[in-house]
């Protein structure tokens, strides 16, 4: 069960913002959280909580393929994305690496900034606690969903490569 | 089916795929870059298997921070050049190379009727010579090294249909930014873009590999262009392997399709700070400008810089301005000395520079100071794009760039080509 107060945004925010370019020279998680969201919401480091929600209305993530921006919001203690859709590199990144997703209209537009949110992955169950509502979002398709139960596309390709399923 | 479900069934087991299905598609070429090469070289390191699955088909460019901007991207290119060197994969070094997306095409590597992935969102500038082309992440390309293929979801295509005859000045830029201006930036998104029409037909190959490298402003996975005469003319001296051409069915099904008269359709310029907010270039009002890029996966190629020539031949750059025109690869560079276009840049008072992606995405060789304005031919304006986040970038083509270099503010080629 995921838990954590919520960080609201509009719509296409792309990863530019998440992660300005100019860190691309860096991979390291903990040194890319340092920047994240710093060119769209200069606070954003200092309110984020671990555990704490990003919420966005559609498109969110379009933009460039670095996965340093999934990779910047996991590191800075994002427990989850919420949106009413995303850029389909910044899904996939997010998924490969095991950054949770949840795709829910509903729920974006019934939840404001500093809403506290209980999150709840295997049944796409989002309470707002704040407002006492529950939504459910979008499920998984089978395919994505065996990667997310593996931990990731990368031990995802382990098993296949073990079953020799390749 | 249409041309993207009949490559992607090509690459897989079955006879035929539909939008929604997912399916492990074979890939024909991995690509990556100093951005997104360091983390898939690490995460292929955890998988646990000694080689790529085909080194021949693992092809690394040096293009985004290099050459070296700084430490940390030397370390990278330090990195990138072990692994290929232990893995014998294609490395395109500094000199020899280019950008990425320039460089691939030319160099015969992509070609028709294959599936290419690459760590960059613009791999699909790959889809102007029918090649079913899209951008991935890291931890994708680290797994697609040790497999050699690749999930994905079968996208819905959507067909675009551009009628009529260009006029003078207007060319793949604003065909591509009038249609993200239309549909928006999510427009396309999940989706396979299909161009068609008598103004494709008409375009030239670089003019296509503008639209198809600019599918993805629109959310696009791929921007695809049938084969025609343009395309085998173009492939015939380059390609590196055999190839297949396929041709969209008589009965292939489009989510929707999407018709433009062009005929009269003006050099477009997108506003900040989205590539959506497009206008008629005479429609923009009076803005005073600090720079012009003339270059990028966009437009650095030779059709591009013949454009941006042919205004400042026997021009000046506006005192105000700085000019900077960074041609795509080491080809294109020489094939524009070779026509002398490189000294009509260097007497008009611009800067050349050697091919990189630099400004681009901020990163180099022309990052903005705050509140400064920039006209470029490159792919995006988000926030911050080119430096300072209180900086503006406005995208056009190669000829309205260099027509706002002469004169200092946004300009249709018209004023000063009179």
């Amino acid at each position: 069960m995921l838990k954590g107060k919520v960080h609201k945004y509009g719509a296409d925010v792309n990863t530019d913002v998440i992660i300005p370019a100019r860190y691309l020279n860096i991979y390291d998680p903990m040194e890319l959280a340092k920047h994240c969201m710093e060119d769209i919401d200069e606070d954003f480091l200092k309110r984020v909580e671990p555990g704490d929600i990003i919420m966005a209305t559609t498109n969110f993530g379009c933009g460039s393929s670095r996965e340093h921006a999934p990779m910047a919001i996991k590191a800075a203690g994002i427990s989850c994305v919420i949106a009413k859709s995303f850029a389909r590199i910044f899904f996939r990144n997010a998924i490969n690496i095991g950054l949770p997703l949840l795709e829910c209209e509903e729920a974006v537009d019934n939840t404001e900034a500093g809403d506290v949110l209980e999150v709840d992955l295997s049944k796409g169950e989002i309470k707002n606690i704040t407002r006492g509502r529950t939504f459910t979002a979008s499920p998984y398709p089978d395919f994505m969903a065996e990667i997310i139960s593996s931990g990731g596309l990368i031990e995802y390709t382990k098993k296949r490569l073990m079953s020799g399923r390749v | 089916m249409n041309l993207a479900e009949k490559i992607l069934a090509a690459h897989t087991d079955r006879k035929k795929v539909s939008p929604g299905e997912f399916v492990n598609a074979k890939v024909d070429v991995v690509m990556s870059n100093d951005i997104t090469a360091p983390i898939a070289i690490k995460e292929f390191q955890k998988i646990g298997v000694s080689r790529v699955f085909d080194p021949k088909k693992i092809v690394m460019v040096l293009d985004h921070f290099m050459p070296t901007r700084d430490i940390a991207s030397a370390e990278i290119g330090k990195m990138m050049r072990e692994f290929c060197c232990e893995q014998k994969a294609v490395l395109f070094e500094i000199g020899k190379a280019g950008i990425e997306h320039v460089l691939l095409p030319e160099q015969g590597i992509v070609l028709p009727g294959q599936v290419v992935i690459g760590g960059d969102s613009h791999t699909c500038t790959y889809g102007a010579v029918g090649t079913f082309a899209t951008g991935v992440g890291s931890t994708d390309l680290a797994a697609a090294m040790a497999t050699g293929d690749l999930w994905m979801k079968v996208p819905p295509t959507i067909k675009f249909v551009y009628n009529g005859n260009l006029k003078r000045w207007v060319g793949g830029k604003d065909l591509i930014l009038h249609t993200i201006g239309d549909i928006g930036v999510d427009g396309a998104l999940y989706s396979a873009m299909e161009f068609t029409g008598e103004a494709i037909d008409a375009l030239s190959m670089d003019g296509r590999f503008t639209m198809a490298n600019m599918a993805i402003e629109a959310g696009g996975k791929a921007g695809l262009f049938h084969v025609d005469n343009k395309t085998q003319l173009y492939i015939k001296s380059k390609a590196q392997r055999p190839y297949n051409v396929y041709e969209p069915d008589p009965d292939a099904e489009y989510a929707r399709v999407i018709e433009y008269d062009v005929a009269d359709l003006e050099p477009q310029v997108s506003f900040p700070h989205s590539p959506a907010n497009a206008r008629p270039a005479s429609q923009a009002g009076n803005v005073e400008l600090n720079q012009a890029i003339i270059g990028s996966c966009t437009n650095g190629r030779l059709d591009d810089l013949r454009a941006a020539a042919q205004i400042l031949k026997g021009k000046k750059v506006h005192p105000s301005m700085r000019c900077i025109v960074i041609p795509g690869s080491q080809q294109v560079y020489a094939d524009a000395l070779k026509e002398g276009l490189i000294e009509v840049f260097i007497e008009a008072g611009a800067a050349v520079s050697t091919p990189t992606c630099g400004p681009c995405f901020g990163g180099h060789t022309g990052v903005l100071a705050e509140g400064e304005r920039c006209i470029s031919t490159t792919n995006r304006n988000f926030v911050g794009r080119m430096g300072h986040p209180k900086s503006e970038v406005y995208l056009a083509n190669p000829a309205v760039a260099a027509a706002s270099a002469v004169t200092g503010r946004i300009t249709h080629p018209d004023e000063v080509m009179k």
